[in-house]
């Protein structure tokens, strides 16, 4: 082979940080997909990247804010969210996207989670749901599904799992959209319409984590990526209380939630600041 | 509206002039959560921060506050949140992210009795070493305790300072009497106030190496959105701010956030000393206790004993230096505090057994009156 030939350039090259390549995801694992998802939504949305930020927790995709070439912040387990909530009020001028998976945004950070959404924190959630805790080995999560095998339900789940969107939408979320990484045009677009919505905005990446869970659950990661073909049904506007992830029944996917409503900061302005201050600001 | 500086004389509480002395610091983030006996600062702070631009928000739990406070400083704002022991314990895990990460910050600790919920609305000084040590991993750590309000104001302004100086988080460690107490507060005019901010990144942006130290031991900051495109982690990470899974980044990074506080010792620690000069016995205190432990020296003068008192401003780091020297020269000391013995245990460990170092603590919900400290002299002198 010949070694002085150059490799053409990767269409993400300015937003990787490709001095941190090789990555550590494992073969198959769907967080790369979606990352890249996301990289591509952020170009393409032609949003000022040197005023873009990306927060991450802890855990498999917590390790995405480390391959961003942004200004990018790997935070503590769950705390992703309040980490990102500060920095977009400290400096409203941010686009502040999170990047992280299930285990972090909706066990530990759950609270977080539903409060952010709450006040209509203008964020851009992104979570990569592998229904298991990757990183450690392949634990129960609070996604997990019912009697799914993992190395710490051994004779399968007792519990249900959450229904993420619904969460999302019960607590006040303005955007809700669930793609999995078999639907990269789809899951992209939403992204990057996100991107440029004003709110809390959370889109829901299925993906497969054949080595931790995929493994102990007789699924291969050929096996998900047909399981996203063959059982999912794409319903815009579906109800999100309908969302729950029945692989029997087929899984939806689609864009749930798009409405409009004042964010934490607009809010904050108009109702805790003196309004000659506004008026001033506005002037200048 | 009103100023940042609030110039002038006023009558005010321990808490409210905390906030003061954090506005006029030039701090414009607060992430608060409610508990007694702290309240009263982000209260203050939410109706004072809309009016300066700044931003306060009371999040969902102090884990959230604390998080949010570091995000706040990350986006180039000087930040702070406020809290008491349960909320302390808390914001331990985010104080480590503060520390490795090198994010300026302040943490106010308006100490109050426990363990666990203890003791709301009375006062203690149980929370100490859990300043020095809570958060896990070794670490170094800068920890005041101002002992009025007026001391409060000031302590805040160079808990500010000092943060930013040395990018570490700043706790300010004072107690529910202290927060609570109103007293004469003396708000100097705006100029006279020096405040610091973090150095700056500069130069080239793609060269840049955001953990980098600067002159100073200190890494110059880069703020979100400035484009430098930097990585921040609380993983072990080199210069780059890139975790690296190494025995030897490890190493090469604790070196990096100890050392800039222990080569800066003589700036960072302050203490106070009153009739130092020719004491036998040396009372040892801070805080509200430092208060009752100078009327104890002053009984103990008028009864002819030698004895005098050295006020710790900054209890982290310790003054180990300045304890081993009097420890060549005094017959021992008394270390006043309102827990079962805390910073007793540094003033032990560095008069290392050359002289008796005794204790005069109480378990919380009150504090110490002068003629216990008599007594204990008493007792053991």
């Amino acid at each position: 082979m010949n070694q002085d030939k150059k490799q053409p350039g990767h269409p993400l090259d300015g937003l990787l940080r490709t001095d941190r390549i090789p990555h550590i995801w494992c073969p198959g694992c769907g967080i790369g997909t979606a990352f890249s998802s996301c990289l591509i939504a952020m170009k393409e949305s032609q949003m000022d990247l040197q005023k873009t930020v990306m927060v991450s927790g802890i855990g498999c995709s917590g390790r995405g804010a480390g391959y961003a070439n942004v200004d990018s912040y790997h935070t503590t387990h769950g705390r992703a969210i309040p980490f990102a909530t500060g920095m977009k009020l400290a400096n409203p001028e941010l686009n502040v996207v999170v990047f992280s998976g299930d285990g972090d945004l909706f066990a530990i950070g759950g609270n977080h989670f539903i409060h952010a959404a709450r006040r209509n924190v203008d964020l851009t959630v992104v979570c990569v749901n592998n229904f298991n805790y990757g990183m450690t080995g392949g634990q129960v999560a609070a996604t997990t599904p019912y009697l799914a095998r993992t190395t710490t339900t051994p004779a399968g789940n007792p519990e249900p799992a959450f229904n993420l969107p619904l969460l999302a939408y019960a607590s006040g979320a303005t955007y809700v959209a669930r793609w999995t990484i078999l639907h990269t045009r789809d899951l992209t677009e939403s992204i990057q319409e996100a991107f440029l919505r004003h709110g809390f905005s959370f889109i829901e990446v299925l993906a497969p984590c054949p080595i931790n869970y995929g493994r102990r659950n007789k699924e291969k990661a050929l096996d998900t990526m047909r399981v996203y073909q063959e059982q999912t049904l794409i319903k815009n506007d579906a109800h999100p209380s309908e969302l729950d992830i029945d692989f029997d029944r087929g899984i939806i996917l689609g864009k749930f939630v798009d409405v409009e409503r004042p964010t934490c900061s607009e809010r904050y302005d108009d109702t805790c600041r003196p309004k000659e201050l506004m008026e001033e600001e506005k002037a200048a | 509206m009103n100023p940042a500086v609030l110039t002038g004389e006023h009558f005010m509480t321990g808490d409210v002039a905390c906030a003061e002395g954090a506005l006029a610091a030039g701090c414009r983030f607060f992430g608060g959560y409610p508990i007694t006996p702290a309240t009263e600062i982000a209260e203050h702070i939410s109706a004072r921060m809309p009016e300066l631009g700044g931003t306060f928000i009371q999040m969902e739990d102090e884990i959230a506050a604390m998080a949010s406070v570091i995000g706040g400083s990350c986006a180039g704002v000087k930040s702070m949140t406020a809290t008491s022991g349960p909320g302390f314990s808390l914001m331990m895990e985010n104080i480590g992210l503060a520390v490795c990460t090198e994010t300026p910050c302040v943490v106010v600790n308006v100490q109050r009795a426990g363990p666990s919920t203890g003791l709301p609305t009375q006062g203690a000084q149980g929370d100490m070493l859990q300043a020095r040590w809570g958060s896990h991993g070794h670490y170094e750590i800068i920890a005041l305790a101002p002992s009025s309000p007026q001391e409060i104001f000031y302590q805040t302004i160079r808990a500010f300072n000092l943060s930013e100086t040395y990018r570490v988080p700043v706790l300010i460690m004072t107690d529910e009497m202290v927060g609570h107490l109103s007293e004469r507060v003396v708000i100097p005019k705006a100029k006279a106030i020096k405040t610091v901010s973090r150095p700056r990144a500069k130069g080239r942006k793609d060269r840049f190496k955001p953990f980098e130290p600067g002159p100073n031991g200190v890494p110059p900051m880069a703020i979100a959105g400035e484009g430098y495109n930097i990585h921040v982690t609380g993983l072990t990470h080199d210069e780059m701010g890139y975790p690296a899974m190494t025995v030897e980044a490890q190493a090469k990074m604790m070196a990096q956030l100890v050392g800039k506080i222990r080569r800066n010792l003589d700036d960072i620690i302050s203490t106070e000393g009153y009739e130092l000069e020719d004491a036998e016995i040396v009372i040892v205190s801070y805080g509200v206790s430092a208060r009752t432990s100078l009327a104890a020296v002053e009984e103990a003068r008028g009864e002819g004993i030698k004895a005098g008192l050295l006020k710790l401003n900054t209890v982290w780091p310790f003054p180990e230096d300045q304890i081993r020297a009097l420890s060549e020269r005094v017959k021992g000391f008394i270390t006043v505090e309102i827990n079962l013995g805390q910073i007793h245990l540094e003033v032990e460990r560095c008069a290392c057994g050359k002289v008796p170092a005794l204790l005069a603590g109480h378990p919380g919900g009150t504090i110490i009156p002068p003629d216990r400290v008599i007594e204990i002299l008493k007792e053991g002198f």
